[in-house]
């Protein structure tokens, strides 16, 4: 071993007890931080998958002017190319189409303002697993002339599964939009925005309605996972030309990732205050280590040892300090954050009433990702080698007949 | 021939009220081979004195002449390179690493002279040996008596063949039979390997078997008595 490594090594073992406490709040810290980062990722990731796969998709397909101005005259055709674009891309693994617009929902008696979708059934369900919300009667079927009703609509409208559904609304260029349609089932969302106010029928019977043509509003695209997406969007929007544009769902919805960013904000504040007190704790042990051993450090440099060298065994010192309890920390989290990967906790009472309100899974979830480790493992590092300049400047500031006399 | 000149060495703190001569203008030489004991009473300056002969403390005036090389004119580098090579220490307290045996001790003077590992091993046995502590080589200072670490200080010191060796206070710290061992090895290494001591004391044996003795008074040469033989 390296001799400055060796006496450092050594020094540091000098105080067993107050090594090993300055250690462990190191390894709290890294355990704590990176326990509390997982959590929040994997809460993160599983807001995101549920927005994602609930409705939007990771990325969409719109007429340029469609974002801004939503009516049916901003829609756009699939034509070959466009279908050959979307299916040879490398980051999208699966696509549906939709045409949506709003229309009145009647029945004998009653009429409310819905939002109606049409959908490839099958594609649809393969991107949105729209059939595991049927509370009523069936799924759609290729061609299927029915309608799906979300639970609170029909109940509005008092319609059941076998009624006559009429639909009223304003088509492509102003042209009518009337029909009636058999109710196939009923849709109980988690949600009680769509449950309150969506129709679905099948693609080419909304077409029809609103005499679109192969007109769509919008080609929802799935991809791999949320860490692909700025690749994807990237691939995707140097192949697309107007009218085509495609937007991310972080671009449809804001809300979702402004919520994420002020979370992060708050946590990191916390993460912040956590990683204060670890390096009080070492450079208090480390102001210690220095204060004690003054009048040594002056026979040091007395007999010989040049002040960089003597810098260097403090610095190794708090270096190995932070080294022991990171890496103790890191090794404690892996077991701990792979349980709670595998197990998510369950949660209950008004927390999981309020999750499943938001359409949300009642589950807490860790992250598993790279980041949730290294970003603290550098990071309380990193804080060690600030607290080790200290010793440093105090190895070179030394006056050693000063020190002799401590 | 001298191998220490010094020449009007002086050392004045700057209190709040009024300046304090610890050191004022002195002329010294010291010759190869001397044993010289460097005695007054406290405040008298002694250890100023020797820590600016020791390149410790800088001189507000003077000069320090060690082999020709004024190591007050050296920067802080390179002046801790010459106390290396040149200057070895012995402190009242004896100052050893505590997380070092005794044999660690007095190797590491000559690991920062980069000798190499063997030599270093065969000297630091050998040094040692000669100060009585053979088989205290593995022995960590808390497990030595102050005599004993002393010893290993001196040990140390010599490790580097330095051209003198400076004692402050060598024996301050230790009861009559260590400090009768001490100075003998001490007297032994000066007559037999004519290696020259200068060394600050109030301890009357020592004194006694000091060949020069330089008193200080208020920072200012009182005396400077050379023993017969």
């Amino acid at each position: 071993m390296n001799s400055n490594l060796k006496l450092a090594w050594r020094n540091l073992w000098r105080n067993r007890g107050r090594t090993l406490i300055t250690v462990a709040s190191v390894f709290f810290g890294v355990l704590l931080s990176t326990v509390m980062s997982s959590m929040q990722e994997g809460s993160y990731s599983s807001m995101i998958d549920n927005v994602v796969r609930f409705y939007s998709g990771y990325m969409q397909i719109h007429h340029e002017n469609y974002w801004e101005d939503k009516t049916i005259n901003n829609t756009f055709v699939v034509n070959d190319s466009l279908l050959e674009i979307i299916q040879n891309d490398p980051y999208i693994t699966n696509y549906t189409p939709r045409l949506e617009t709003f229309a009145l929902a009647s029945s004998e008696d009653k009429t409310r303002g819905s939002m109606v979708i049409g959908i490839d059934p099958e594609r649809e369900n393969s991107v949105t697993q729209l059939k595991k919300w049927i509370n009523k009667g069936e799924y759609l079927k290729l061609r299927d002339d029915g309608v799906l009703l979300g639970y609170d609509l029909a109940k509005y409208i008092d319609l059941d599964v076998g009624d006559t559904l009429v639909l009223v609304g304003q088509g492509y260029h102003g042209i009518s939009a009337f029909g009636k349609y058999p109710v196939r089932g009923i849709l109980k969302f988690a949600s009680p925005d769509l449950n309150r106010q969506t129709v679905y029928m099948e693609l080419s019977n909304a077409q029809r309605l609103y005499g679109t043509g192969n007109r769509l509003t919008a080609m929802v695209l799935m991809i791999e996972s949320q860490d692909m997406l700025n690749r994807a969007m990237k691939s995707l929007k140097k192949k697309l030309f107007p009218p085509y544009s495609v937007m991310s769902w972080s671009e449809m919805s804001p809300e979702i990732l402004q919520l994420i960013e002020g979370d992060r904000a708050g946590a990191a504040m916390t993460k912040g205050i956590l990683y204060l007190l670890v390096g009080f704790g070492i450079f208090g042990t480390v102001m210690m280590m220095v204060l004690e051993r003054r009048r040594e450090l002056g026979v040091l440099v007395a007999i010989g040892m040049q002040k960089g060298k003597l810098a260097l065994i403090l610095f190794y010192e708090t270096i190995l300090i932070g080294l022991i309890g990171v890496l103790a920390g890191f090794a404690g989290s892996v077991p701990v954050i792979a349980y709670f990967f595998n197990h998510p906790i369950v949660l209950s009472g008004s927390a999981a009433e309020t999750m499943i309100q938001m359409g949300l899974e009642p589950l807490m979830y860790f992250s598993w990702a790279p980041e949730v480790f290294y970003v603290q493992v550098i990071t309380v590092f990193a804080m060690t080698v600030v607290v080790a300049f200290y010793p440093v400047s105090k190895a070179f500031g030394l006056k050693v007949h000063e020190a002799l006399r401590a | 021939m001298s191998i220490i000149e010094i020449k009007n060495l002086t050392k004045i703190y700057d209190g709040s009220t009024v300046e304090v001569r610890a050191v004022d203008h002195i002329d010294l030489s010291f010759e190869q081979g001397e044993f010289t004991a460097v005695v007054g009473p406290s405040g008298s300056g002694k250890t100023t004195f020797l820590n600016m002969l020791g390149g410790l403390d800088a001189p507000t005036e003077g000069e320090v002449i060690i082999d020709n090389v004024d190591i007050w004119q050296l920067n802080s580098r390179k002046r801790i390179d010459f106390r290396l090579h040149n200057i070895g220490f012995v402190f009242q307290a004896y100052n050893l690493l505590p997380v070092l045996t005794a044999k660690e001790n007095v190797e590491l003077i000559m690991e920062l002279q980069r000798r190499p590992k063997e030599e270093r091993t065969e000297r630091a046995l050998s040094l040692l040996e000669a100060v009585g502590l053979g088989d205290r080589v593995d022995s960590r200072p808390s497990k030595l008596s102050g005599g004993q670490q002393q010893r290993v200080a001196v040990a140390r010191a010599l490790a580097s063949r330095p051209k003198f060796i400076l004692a402050d206070e060598p024996t301050a710290n230790l009861d009559s039979k260590s400090t009768e061992n001490l100075l003998d090895i001490m007297e032994n290494l000066n007559k037999e390997e004519n290696i020259t001591f200068i060394f600050s004391t109030h301890d009357a044996r020592v004194m006694k078997k000091a060949r020069r003795i330089v008193t200080l008074e208020d920072g200012k040469i009182l005396s400077d008595e050379i023993k017969q033989p």
